[in-house]
């Protein structure tokens, strides 16, 4: 996989107020409206909706995990970037704190609401969990 | 000698308490507006980047979404007025307010009426003291915005904007009237329409191999666009606040130094009549007694 890096993507974690992370990688997983996607080196041009969940970028030094609240994945020419409002790397997110909100949300009355807050902690203990 | 010496000592020294107050506030805002800086450039990415997400959608399918629609006859307009929280900033919070007195008093000759929003407690205040109607204000986060409060705002604007016309509460245009931050010498009153949505392109053009990738939109054109452009408009306000966040703290640190600078005239000019008051004692106190001394010598010749 190691040699693919160079001609890889470049890829752009960006979240409203700062860009998360950005470098080279082989691939990206990441979950959309339409379920996981992948993208490798000389994907075709792609605009789609993330949803709350774990997205994982593979560098020349492992693989990154972060947690995205949404947002958007765009691949243009080897470029990808991942817009989303929130965005936390696995190491910056606090696994207790996550699991309080996991159950916070489970105890809130059914809804969107719900729903929407227990997949946002569920994508964080997921991210936190694959990274450790 | 109308004021006493020790009175003078009193003001200088109640100026220079002043001035050490003025000088801190004006060093606070320097330096946080380094910081300010530093978050509108963390911001610039996804501004960007989300543009160009807003671009490719709009060039490859029509773009016919209600947040790019113009209404016929547009009847009523909202205007949100970025102020700050506090004072001390010299014209910064009333030429924003003029500005949208400007703006509001266009609106009205196009026959439209006004819903206000305001951020930052100093237009609440002006408006709260004049008694108009304003619909709703967000307040506590003039120097430093969070992108949560923009995404608030941006909601709140939304909803109103989508709402169908003649119903409660709908809204034709959204206007936002924010001071652009030009320099740290210059800071402008701005007023820009922001919903009905005009899809800007980037400021440079692309690149010719950037030219037309043909996306593939998942799921759909529609549904990406719906969720793009919403957060497009969030991404304007948050824009708009973090200009005037650095506004804010360049016209509080002009107005600091100008006071700093008062506080010392002030201090030097009191020193100089204090000096005198002190000498025209001094002279006093001399003249007394070389008058008495005089006046015993004489005293003594004539005894003798």
């Amino acid at each position: 996989m190691a040699d693919d890096v160079g001609k890889g993507l470049w890829v752009e974690l960006v979240a409203a107020d700062r860009t998360v992370w950005s470098g080279e990688a082989s691939m990206v997983i990441a979950r959309t409206t339409e379920g996981d996607l992948g993208v490798l080196p000389g994907h075709a041009p792609l605009l789609s909706l993330l949803t709350e969940a774990a997205v994982e970028i593979s560098e020349a030094e492992g693989v990154v995990h972060a947690a995205v609240d949404g947002g958007f994945l765009s691949v243009a020419g080897d470029r990808v970037s991942i817009l989303t409002e929130h965005a936390l790397l696995a190491e910056e997110i606090k696994i207790d704190e996550a699991k309080a909100a996991l159950e916070a949300a489970e105890g809130m009355p059914t809804g969107d609401e719900r729903e929407l807050h227990i997949r946002r902690a569920a994508a964080r203990i997921r991210a936190a969990e694959k990274a450790g | 000698m109308a004021v006493s010496l020790r009175e003078y000592r009193a003001r200088i020294k109640s100026t220079e308490s002043m001035k050490k107050i003025t000088r801190a506030m004006e060093l606070i805002a320097a330096s946080r507006i380094v910081k300010a800086q530093q978050r509108a450039q963390a911001a610039a990415p996804y501004a960007r980047e989300l543009t160009r997400a807003v671009s490719a959608v709009a060039t490859f399918s029509d773009v016919d979404h209600p947040l790019t629609k113009e209404e016929e006859n547009p009847k009523r307009a909202a205007v949100l007025i970025v102020t700050s929280d506090r004072g001390l900033a010299g014209a910064y919070s009333s030429s924003v307010l003029k500005e949208a007195e400007r703006l509001a008093e266009r609106l009205r000759e196009e026959g439209k009426e006004i819903d206000t929003f305001i951020a930052g407690r100093k237009g609440e205040a002006y408006y709260k003291f004049r008694e108009r109607p304003v619909e709703q204000t967000w307040t506590g986060f003039s120097d430093q915005p969070s992108y949560d409060v923009a995404a608030e705002i941006g909601e709140t604007l939304i909803e109103r904007f989508l709402r169908e016309q003649g119903e409660e509460g709908d809204v034709d245009e959204v206007h936002v009237v924010y001071t652009r931050f030009v320099s740290m010498l210059t800071q402008e009153p701005t007023a820009v329409r922001l919903l009905p949505l005009e899809v800007v392109e980037g400021e440079e053009p692309p690149e010719e191999s950037e030219l037309l990738p043909l996306y593939e939109f998942e799921p759909s054109p529609e549904a990406v666009l719906d969720g793009l452009l919403p957060q497009y408009v969030q991404s304007r306000i948050f824009f708009c606040l973090l200009q005037a966040a650095a506004s804010e703290l360049a016209a509080r640190q002009k107005a600091m130094k100008a006071a700093t600078d008062n506080a010392e005239e002030l201090i030097k000019k009191y020193k100089r009549i204090a000096n005198q008051a002190r000498q025209a004692g001094i002279t006093q106190e001399i003249s007394e007694i070389v008058g008495g001394v005089n006046a015993l010598a004489d005293a003594n010749a004539g005894a003798e």
